[in-house]
């Protein structure tokens, strides 16, 4: 929020999806090309940027601290990973890991007054459906299309419509659960700062001073602490159901 | 405005307050699992990042159902879909 807009206060309510640059049409079906895809390139140049930083000149012996940070990180997704999915699913890590780092940096970068990459419905959309398709792809890798097909048939052929439901309930409830935690907290914060500067002007005051601090306290909950709670949320349940898809530890 | 767009709006805003009741569940619940959470950890202080993991996990499946409530409640108020 810039000064002036600080001083005319937000003396309207309005809840507006991204904004759109420009749209254009491809086969008749209209694309937008919206403020999240320019911000989601600025959130990728950033991990990118860090990525780049943190495992410049790595070396075995006398460790920087940049390198000590790099394996720190490195070691506690390894370790979750591990830990939750079991060593047999360690070549998830680098999915896990990008959606972890993603999801943080774009719901995180709202705290520079940007737009929160996360609170666009598209882009956990995006991941859910890739998450859903990693399940799909593991069910079948170890029961076969038929066995993945039979799957919808357990326990008994009446149960057909609610598995199906089920199945797609999967990405569906994931994708909304991220989605509305951004986007309420941002629309709770906005209603707040209308509430304030409403309250502002019926004591008097030209310039809302009430929007000074206040709105702070939600914004830890609502951008910090919601932020990494559902990114941690979001890559647990993806580890919990790809290894579920699977069989048990010891079958394999 | 017309009485049907008033009646519309009346009714969307009232839809969206009830649309809310559905955060008393998640409430409920997930009071219920971190009180749990609590329990075991006392009983058991070195399985607590395992409880606590397990627990977070648990309390975002249940929150589910109050998020869908207030996603219902966001559109009525901001997106007016009857209008």
């Amino acid at each position: 929020m810039t000064i002036p807009e600080f001083l005319r206060g937000s003396s309207e309510l309005t809840v507006t999806g991204p904004k759109v640059i420009a749209s254009f049409e491809v086969f008749g079906i209209t694309v937008n090309f919206t403020e999240t895809i320019v911000l989601q390139w600025f959130v990728i140049a950033l991990i990118l940027g860090l990525c780049r930083f943190l495992t410049h000149k790595l070396t075995v012996s006398g460790v920087s601290k940049r390198q000590v940070i790099a394996e720190m990180l490195v070691d506690a997704i390894h370790n979750l990973v591990s830990d939750t999915m079991g060593k047999r699913w360690m070549f998830m890590t680098p999915y896990i890991a990008t959606i972890f780092a993603f999801s943080i940096c774009g719901s995180l970068i709202s705290l520079l007054g940007l737009r929160a990459v996360t609170s666009d419905f598209s882009v956990l959309a995006t991941w859910a459906v890739i998450t859903f398709l990693l399940i799909t792809a593991t069910k079948i890798r170890f029961n076969g299309v038929g066995g993945w097909l039979k799957g919808f048939l357990d326990p008994v052929p009446v149960m057909l419509p609610i598995n199906i439901l089920s199945e797609v309930a999967t990405p569906v409830s994931m994708a909304l659960r991220h989605f509305g935690n951004i986007a309420g907290g941002a629309v709770i914060t906005a209603l707040l700062y209308y509430g304030l500067t409403g309250l502002s002007r019926m004591v008097g005051l030209e310039i809302p001073l009430f929007t000074i601090g206040i709105p702070a306290v939600l914004s830890i909950y609502f951008d910090l602490f919601s932020s990494f709670m559902q990114a941690f949320i979001f890559i647990m349940l993806t580890m919990v159901f790809i290894s579920n898809a699977g069989p048990a530890e010891d079958e394999a | 405005m017309e009485m049907s767009e008033a009646i519309v709006l009346a009714g969307s805003a009232i839809g969206a307050g009830l649309a809310m009741i559905a955060g008393i569940g998640p409430g409920i619940g997930e009071g219920y699992a971190v009180g749990k959470a609590c329990e075991a950890i006392a009983r058991q202080p070195e399985a607590s990042g395992a409880v606590t993991r397990t627990m977070f996990v648990g309390c975002a499946v249940a929150e589910s159902t109050g998020i869908y409530g207030l996603i219902v409640a966001l559109l009525l108020m901001f997106l007016k879909p009857f209008t």
